[in-house]
């Protein structure tokens, strides 16, 4: 049990600063704040004012935190290149690793680094490279040639070294010789078509905590914080594993999966084996990572709408949301010219509704895995690629979008099966829970010191949808 | 430990997994790091798991007959890949029917397979042959370990 007293969970986000007022004993929220964004200027402006906003709403003044904790997406997020041999294989897992510490990726290459690459690389600037390559005793030209070209280019970031163990401490070797702070961990890809991720994660997140938040400038705020723990991204992957697992003694929701929508991505995050649900099916590519995070760059509800309508063509886009084609036309250069647009009218809302569920639709099938059969001589047999979500009992919405919509089940619903596309792996009859208080972070946060007050906050505040018929009866009336 | 590392699988639909266990087991008793892809794998999955692994060989199963449909352009591939100058085997049942042994071993050896091997072929010739080829390259040993 906890010991009582309060936390304070923070998220430097790219447009807000927010606080999460925690009681430890209840696990419940006491009160929240919000500020602006000021880590491009100075980060403790927005917290003061974030903290005034709390103050405001608790009545007049704060409790002593026991704990101030905080994640940060803010100046871009934790930007990321990785680099791989083959594409499928390390380039792939290096990918996987980032992802699953938080970061954005910027830029992922396979195979000899081009010099045209290395520009691009430069140009990028990133805050962290994870370099890959080769497995245990496997190829190691490939990991040196990428050493050496990285170690001659201008950039400057940390380089984690996660490839072939034979190579690693020749590829640091070169990479220090050109100055770059190096460093080395466990290979991703250890053999073949054998995952071993988490070192490379943990690695990133110490790098964040060491350098990137002062690099960033967010430890301004030191003295009104315990630790800037990690990017905010693996909070909310941090906080869904620990709802999904639970603690000793208390259980959690098992597996589930995590659908997050964004103006500018669509993140979807799953914890659970993925592995076939029915019998006899054969399972190819790559093993799948128990957690697994993936972000879809072109699916956001405003910087990217014009992007949603692209993929799932206007037409699409027309009927569900039951406008004509020129509405949907003229609705979609109105978002183009003002990003921050909140829709006005019926018309607007209807057409974020169904800019919802495309990207909710599109990016859950891209997270799960897919089934074909194939046609063997003997008969027919059925070819398993990526996770199967099919019986995740749990499926959490989070995003501006959800929160705000009259009906949040009906658009979460897109993330389900389809019948009609059988072949995508997506949860059948999942629970639909809505994180209405945005507080998935603030559980990842809080579960690095008291795992037992996290829970509580997710299970208390997690708000079941009930296949929507709860929104729909609120709806109506 | 011979410090070489083999790449081993039944290709394209083809799901006899017997004699590839067998053969796997025996090169990995023979002192091979054998990375084995198992039934039904497509060309490019051998290619890229000998890219990653610095493979020294692949080794190619096929049994159900179609193994000259599944093996056309495979030295291409590699070649391709930037490891064209990999030993490639090919074993198993590789035509439909019975055919003259030459003419098949011909049509292989044609697609850039080193060599190909008749049915039945016994994992300890397969062993003694793989020695002296390695022996005959005479190159070092591309693993790093
Ligand atoms: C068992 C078996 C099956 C089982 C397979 C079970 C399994 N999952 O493994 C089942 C019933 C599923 C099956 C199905 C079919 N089978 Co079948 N099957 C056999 C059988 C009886 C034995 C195969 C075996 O395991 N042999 C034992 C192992 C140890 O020997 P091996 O595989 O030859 O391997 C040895 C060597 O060849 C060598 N070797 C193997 N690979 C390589 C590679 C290299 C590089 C080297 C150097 C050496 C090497 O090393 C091994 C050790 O000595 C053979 C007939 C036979 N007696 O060979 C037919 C046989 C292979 N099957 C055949 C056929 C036609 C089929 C089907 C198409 C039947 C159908 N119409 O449904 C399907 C195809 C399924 C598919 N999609 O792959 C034919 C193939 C004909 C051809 N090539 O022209 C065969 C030859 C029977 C026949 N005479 O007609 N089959």
């Amino acid at each position: 049990m906890s010991d009582g007293g309060h936390a304070l969970l923070v998220d430097f986000g790219s447009t807000y600063t927010k606080l999460r007022a925690v009681d430890l004993a209840s696990g419940r929220i006491v009160g929240t704040g919000q500020g602006p964004s000021t880590v491009t200027t100075d980060v403790t402006v927005g917290m003061e004012q974030a903290l005034a906003d709390l103050a405001r709403r608790l009545g007049g003044t704060l409790p002593v935190f026991r704990h101030r904790l905080a994640s940060s997406s803010a100046a871009g997020g934790l930007r990321m290149v990785t680099v791989g041999l083959v594409k499928e294989l390390t380039a792939e897992a290096a990918r996987l690793a980032a992802l699953g510490a938080g970061a954005k990726l910027v830029g992922t290459f396979a195979y000899s680094l081009t010099a045209e690459d290395v520009t691009t690389i430069e140009d990028l600037a990133p805050d962290i490279l994870l370099l890959a390559g080769g497995t245990d005793g496997g190829n190691s030209a490939v990991i040196l040639e990428n050493a050496a070209a990285l170690s001659v280019a201008s950039i400057r970031c940390p380089v984690v070294v996660a490839g072939n163990r034979n190579a690693a401490t020749e590829a640091k070797r070169r990479l220090e010789a050109g100055g770059k702070p190096v460093v080395v961990t466990r290979n991703v890809m250890p053999e073949f078509g054998k995952l071993d991720l988490e070192p490379a994660r943990d690695a990133i997140r110490a790098i964040f905590i060491d350098r990137i938040v002062h690099a960033k400038g967010i430890d301004r705020a030191a003295g009104m914080l315990d630790a800037v723990l990690m990017p905010t991204p693996a909070a909310v992957l941090d906080g869904a594993q620990l709802i999904a697992e639970g603690i000793e003694g208390q259980g959690g929701l098992g597996p589930l999966v995590v659908v997050d929508i964004g103006g500018a991505t669509t993140d979807v995050h799953s914890v659970c084996s993925g592995e076939p649900a029915r019998s006899g099916v054969l399972v190819h590519g790559l093993p799948e990572p128990y957690l697994k995070r993936t972000v879809e760059g072109d699916l956001g509800m405003r910087h990217n709408a014009a992007a949603i309508v692209e993929a799932v063509g206007p037409a699409r886009i027309a009927a569900d949301a039951g406008l004509p084609a020129e509405r949907v036309a003229a609705l979609l250069a109105l978002l183009a010219d003002e990003v921050e647009r909140v829709p006005q009218t019926p018309d607007e809302a209807r057409f974020d509704r169904a800019l919802a569920r495309a990207a909710i639709g599109l990016a859950a099938a891209r997270h799960a895995g897919t089934v074909e059969t194939v046609y063997a001589v003997t008969g027919p047999v059925t070819v398993q690629r990526g996770k199967d979500l099919s019986a995740v009992t749990t499926l959490i919405g989070t995003g501006g979008a959800l929160v705000h919509a009259d009906d949040p089940a009906d658009l979460l619903r897109p993330a389900l099966a389809d019948p009609s596309a059988p072949g995508s792996l997506r949860p059948e009859r999942p629970r639909m829970l809505l994180d209405r208080h945005y507080l998935l972070y603030a559980v990842g946060l809080l579960r690095a010191v008291d795992p037992a007050a996290a829970l509580a906050l997710g299970l208390n505040h997690l708000d079941t949808l009930e296949e929507g018929c709860h929104a729909r009866h609120r709806c109506v009336s | 430990m011979t410090g070489r590392t083999l790449v081993t699988g039944v290709i394209g639909s083809d799901t006899h997994i017997v004699g590839n266990r067998i053969l796997t087991m025996a090169l990995e008793a023979a002192g091979y790091r054998v990375v084995s892809l198992g039934a039904l794998t497509p060309a490019e999955e051998f290619v890229r798991a000998a890219i990653e692994t610095a493979a020294d060989a692949i080794l190619v199963s096929s049994l159900y007959g179609q193994g000259e449909l599944d093996c056309r352009g495979f030295r291409d591939r590699c070649v391709e890949a930037g490891i064209g100058d990999i030993l490639l085997y090919v074993g198993g049942n590789l035509v439909v029917g019975k055919q003259p042994w030459p003419e098949v071993e011909k049509r292989f050896t044609d697609m850039g397979f080193d060599r190909a091997f008749p049915p039945g072929t016994r994992t300890d010739e397969v062993i003694d042959i793989l020695a002296r080829d390695f022996g005959a390259r005479a190159e070092p040993v591309r693993s790093a370990s």
